[in-house]
């Protein structure tokens, strides 16, 4: 396989201003901090992790949406973080992101045409017929009715406002599409769709996606890999069988414990082990392994040194003071 | 007698678009110390449910148009306000989603603790002091005497909706409505928040309603489950039961709908079509059009609740055909 990205060392500070009026100073925050990352062309990549471990930034920076504070991002062969503001528009068509919230992402003053349009003109296509031709496509792609084109967001339900957002994001036929939490904020029985439809506009346009999600269910059924990230790392990585079978880092196997049962037969409540306490602020982050003060395993070491990156077989990558 | 009974609860809200029900024909029943689990998506009506049995709805615009409830052998739709201020807090208490909104910004957890206890009993400062912390720790607040002084912007999510339990079990309630009490969490804290829930129940022994979009958290939580959909209960049944055997096609939609960890799927089962517009409701059964077993009589009357089963009740027409 190939890789259509690759990302070294990857790291995102953001400013943070702290402190009173007279002793105001700025603390970084480190949203991303020194991440590794290969997706292959034409795979799902499942990123997962807690509210604030970084995962959007981290989904934002491989499509260069934001710059980052150090580190690389090979796309395709090319260095995104190295261009300038017109070479990074032309890459930027194979590129696009799905966000989370349908009712957010759309230009409510918009048609419905206008919205899925505008990447086009954006890019130099003209307002022609040609143009109104490739958004009745995207339409039928995304399973709404050609009609649909003149009317606004608020006449559609999330699930369809999804579709629109997804019309949008594939109209400039990116290769790669960053999907940013796509359907937590469906409702149940829409969310099945939009998953569905996800996967088969992969297999038609061959399209390769980085999945991020706090669902751990939704991220097994539709990735062939799997990120598990906590507070700005990557602690685990595998394919997705491996990871949720024998997953290694005590972290995934927590956010595996924590899964609501799927029988009430087979409760949790009193035989797995919880997490003690919230996910620590990105400010100011544990010393040595990030998550010492939440691990049941947690030993001396782990406090004081940052666990490295270990193979353990091929493809499986943890960072804990107990592997490797 | 049950602690709660609800019988043929209607409530209806004045719109510009016209009188809209937000539940209609709602019947159930609770006994002392069960959990019940109500499952729906938006629109089903299970928040409006949970706000009508603690007249917490305003009226105008909302109004209930038919039915009564009963809470240990009185009836709360006919109270008036200041009685029904008597109810909320030893009688029925709830949580809700986000605590965030729920709190106070302005005042600390200390403060808020101790209001609500003040409300309901005269106890003296040091006496509710000491209760407030007693009521933080048994949350689970770590370092909860040092937190008292704490406001609510600087706890977490998890912590928040502890403090809400405290405030909420302060008076010793004998039932706990929790509306969708950890949808805006992580998982992790998830699984600490509904813990901690089952033990509360275990230790002070009340009956809870839990509302959930979350079939997961049903089986995690609740004895028995009703399942609404466009403001009716279309399913009731005990929760193995419901999970080993669901009858409503809507019910067995929502179970095979959700990918799960144990097993793998090529495809996802997905339910076809949209929730439906509370002002343009579908004729007969309201699931009928996105339901792959409907026959043109699905449409012609709303299908009413029939007992398969002791204690299961589903609402469709074509159940002893297809099961």
């Amino acid at each position: 396989m190939t890789p259509l990205i690759e990302a070294f060392g990857l790291t995102k500070h953001f400013s943070v201003r702290s402190g009173g009026v007279l002793h105001r100073h700025t603390i970084p925050l480190r949203a991303v901090d020194d991440v590794a990352l290969r997706i292959e062309s034409g795979e799902t990549l499942g990123l997962v992790g807690e509210s604030g471990c970084g995962k959007s930034t981290l989904g934002r920076l491989l499509i260069r949406l934001i710059p980052p504070t150090a580190g690389n991002v090979i796309f395709d062969g090319t260095d995104i973080t190295r261009l300038n503001p017109g070479e990074l528009r032309e890459k930027r068509q194979s590129m696009q992101i799905i966000f989370q919230d349908p009712y957010g992402a759309l230009n409510p003053r918009m048609s419905v045409e206008d919205i899925i349009m505008e990447p086009l003109l954006i890019h130099g296509a003209r307002r022609n017929a040609d143009s109104r031709r490739q958004v009745t496509a995207m339409l039928d792609l995304v399973g709404l009715p050609a009609r649909v084109r003149d009317r606004f967001p608020h006449e559609f339900s999330g699930g369809q406002r999804q579709r629109i957002g997804i019309a949008r994001a594939l109209v400039l036929r990116p290769r790669f599409v960053v999907c940013d939490e796509p359907v937590s904020a469906l409702d149940v029985s829409v969310q099945a769709q939009i998953v569905n439809l996800l996967q088969d506009l992969q297999g038609e346009l061959g399209l390769t996606y980085l999945f991020i999600a706090h669902d751990l269910g939704v991220v097994k059924h539709i990735s062939s890999r799997v990120a598990v990230m906590y507070l700005g790392k990557i602690v685990e990585f595998a394919d997705k069988r491996t990871l949720y079978a024998n997953p290694l880092h005590p972290y995934t196997q927590a956010l595996i414990a924590a899964v609501p049962a799927a029988h009430p037969a087979r409760r949790s409540r009193g035989r797995r082990e919880r997490l003690a306490d919230d996910i620590p602020s990105a400010l100011h982050p544990p010393s040595g392994c990030r998550f010492h003060t939440r691990c049941p395993h947690a030993m001396p070491i782990c406090r004081e040194q940052e666990p490295r990156v270990t193979e353990t077989v091929p493809g499986h990558t943890v960072a804990c003071h107990l592997v490797g | 007698m049950p602690l709660l009974a609800v019988t043929n609860l209607t409530t209806a809200f004045a719109t510009s678009r016209g009188e809209i029900t937000a539940i209609e024909d709602v019947c159930f029943s609770l006994d002392e110390g069960e959990i019940l689990g109500i499952v729906g998506e938006s629109g089903s009506g299970k928040s409006v449910t949970a706000l009508t049995i603690m007249g917490l709805l305003p009226q105008p615009p909302a109004r209930v148009a038919a039915g009564e409830v009963r809470f240990a052998g009185e009836v709360l739709t006919k109270l008036s306000d200041a009685r029904m201020q008597r109810v909320r807090g030893p009688g029925i208490a709830m949580v809700f989603q986000e605590p965030m909104t729920s709190l106070n910004p302005v005042f600390t957890i200390g403060e808020q603790v101790i209001e609500t206890i003040r409300a309901h009993e005269r106890l003296s400062q040091r006496a509710l002091y000491a209760r407030a912390l007693e009521m933080l720790e048994k949350v689970g607040i770590p370092s909860a005497d040092r937190r008292m002084a704490d406001y609510p912007h600087q706890l977490s999510g998890g912590q928040r909706q502890r403090v809400m339990l405290a405030i909420a079990l302060t008076c010793r309630p004998r039932l706990l409505i929790a509306d969708e009490p950890t949808t805006a969490l992580d998982v992790t804290i998830q699984a600490q928040i509904l813990d901690l829930m089952m033990d509360l129940r275990d230790e002070f022994g009340m009956a809870i309603i839990i509302i959930t979009h979350n079939m997961g958290v049903v089986a995690e939580t609740a004895d028995r489950v009703l399942v609404m959909y466009a403001g009716r209960i279309v399913e009731e049944a005990p929760v193995a039961r419901l999970f080993d055997h669901p009858l409503h096609p809507y019910t067995r939609g929502l179970l095979q709908c959700v990918p799960s960890l144990d097993q793998d799927h090529e495809r996802l089962v997905a339910i076809q079509g949209t929730l439906p517009d509370p002002a343009r409701r579908p004729a007969g059964c309201r699931y009928s059009p996105r339901c792959r077993y409907a026959v043109p009589a699905c449409t012609a009357t709303i299908p009413p609740l029939a007992t398969f089963d002791p204690g299961h009740t589903a609402a469709c027409i074509r159940v002893p055909e297809l099961t």
